[in-house]
């Protein structure tokens, strides 16, 4: 016997659905999130490391990974942000989103064992190294506008890296994404309003961002517009493009949320 | 059971040039000249409205969710928000508002990302994502031209932790928004069809666009 719902009862029941998930988002998966990573942990085995190379202050810089693959972002001196966008290399119009990174993970604030999505539904980047757990998805790079008000003329910044390395593999204005910032302690204060946590800046500070597909990244290393530093914060970092170990007991493909779960069933699907 | 907003176009703005209704889980766009005003009505109360801006002559410059809140320095938008391109320059700026909160940080529904939140059977459901790709369709763009977008009478509160939730909408039937463009604006809109969250109360309903030229200085 087939029953049919009326729009009353399938309103009932996605609500329920949706507060299930709620709970679990935000009540559940964080307690199961890993301790942040130590600044002397997780060392690199050497014979594992593919590629190295120091990108100096205002610069950016375009990785290739394969999936599988790692990119290890140091922070050398715990004065510069990181600036994020990426490409499925395939098809550049799978692009990062920080949007659903931010609503299907129930979290602005993403940390070790989070993951960042494309606009696909699949995962992009796994956070499985983060001895910070600062990190920016709301208020994006700095612009020619922002270094212009904030140190009083245009300096080199992260609009205008963007633009740049994507014109040098083919891409332009329209497939620029909204970007994550890494070692960007933005928060925010009841009424919304943004604030910037200077003391949860380290010097050696890194992440580690294993490719779920192939991709293409770009890294802005450019001071966050939010960052009060003048002059302009700025410093080198270094990225160590290695071949990722096998995931651990606290890796995001064991550790997250049945949204996630989902996210990496669909992502293997393209590689299946 | 709330009335539909019939006849407040003539009513309140007696200098109209545009007046349409946009069925429940339906597209829109049209191009706004400099200088007038787009009013959005929430008719019967607690719909979602995703939109987002082109720039008319140059659509590769188009409305940018973070270039706005980095301006703004918060992150909500409500009444005084100037909405700024990826170049840096303000399109447009909300003029009125009665109701109070905007979100946009959440972007658009789309299948695959409600197949990811809430199961696989939900990819087959209409989202923004297919209205949006239809509707830029009609102007040579793609998804590739898709961004984070403005998601009107849509309340998604952060809290200093960061948790982050869509909640039920706040706005009331007959509540508006008005954007007034600083330049010529592709204006595109999806009424949003989800039905898996509280943004549209689980069931999405019609909602009213108005516009008007500017008053003779």
């Amino acid at each position: 016997m087939t029953t049919v719902q009326t729009k009353q009862e399938i309103s009932e029941t996605n609500r329920r659905r949706y507060e299930e998930l709620r709970a679990a988002g935000q009540d559940v998966t964080p307690m199961g999130l890993p301790e942040a990573t130590a600044l002397d942990g997780a060392p690199i085995a050497p014979e594992t490391v593919i590629s190295r190379e120091q990108v100096p202050a205002g610069w950016y810089a375009t990785v290739r990974l394969r999936r599988g693959e790692a990119l290890r972002i140091v922070e050398d001196t715990g004065h510069s942000s990181v600036s994020l966008i990426g490409w499925r290399e395939e098809d550049t119009s799978e692009r990062i989103n920080c949007a659903d990174t931010v609503k299907v993970q129930w979290s602005a604030a993403i940390s070790k064992g989070r993951v960042i999505l494309s606009d696909m539904g699949r995962v992009l980047l796994s956070l499985v190294e983060d001895t910070s757990g600062a990190h920016d998805l709301l208020v994006g790079g700095s612009t020619p506008a922002s270094t212009l008000a904030a140190y009083g003329a245009t300096s080199r910044n992260t609009h205008e890296n963007f633009l740049s390395a994507a014109a040098k593999i083919g891409l332009g204005l329209r497939d620029i994404p909204p970007c994550v910032t890494f070692f960007a302690p933005v928060s925010l204060d009841p009424k919304g309003r943004f604030l910037w946590n200077s003391g949860r800046k380290r010097s050696g500070d890194f992440v580690e961002l294993r490719a779920e597909m192939n991709l293409v990244l770009v890294l802005s290393n450019c001071a966050h517009p939010l960052d009060p530093a003048r002059p302009a914060a700025s410093g080198p970092i270094t990225l160590v493009r290695h071949r990722a170990p096998p995931p651990a007991q606290d890796d995001p493909r064991r550790t997250t949320s049945a949204e996630i779960i989902r996210a990496f069933e669909f992502t293997d699907r393209l590689y299946a | 059971m709330t009335s539909p907003a019939a006849p407040l176009s003539t009513q309140i703005i007696p200098d109209a040039v545009y007046s349409h209704d946009i069925p429940a889980e339906r597209p829109w766009s049209r191009v706004l000249r400099q200088g007038q005003t787009l009013r959005i009505i929430d008719s019967e109360g607690q719909q979602a409205v995703d939109a987002l801006l082109y720039c008319a002559d140059n659509p590769a410059e188009r409305y940018s969710a973070q270039d706005t809140l980095r301006v703004q320095g918060s992150a909500y938008v409500d009444l005084g928000t100037r909405l700024i391109s990826n170049k840096g320059r303000v399109m447009a700026r909300v003029t009125a508002d009665t109701c109070g909160q905007h979100d946009t940080s959440a972007g658009c529904c789309s299948c695959e990302s409600n197949a990811a939140r809430f199961g696989e059977a939900t990819k087959y459901q209409h989202a923004c994502r297919e209205n949006f790709i239809l509707e830029l369709s009609k102007h040579g763009l793609t998804k590739r031209d898709i961004v984070a977008n403005l998601n009107f009478f849509m309340s998604v509160p952060i809290e200093p932790s960061g948790a982050f939730t869509v909640v039920d909408g706040i706005s009331a039937p007959g509540n508006y928004v008005d954007i007034t463009v600083d330049m010529d604006v592709l204006f595109v809109i999806s009424n949003c069809p989800q039905i898996n969250n509280p943004c549209n109360d689980f069931n999405p309903t019609p909602i009213r666009v108005i516009i008007w030229n500017p008053r003779e200085m």
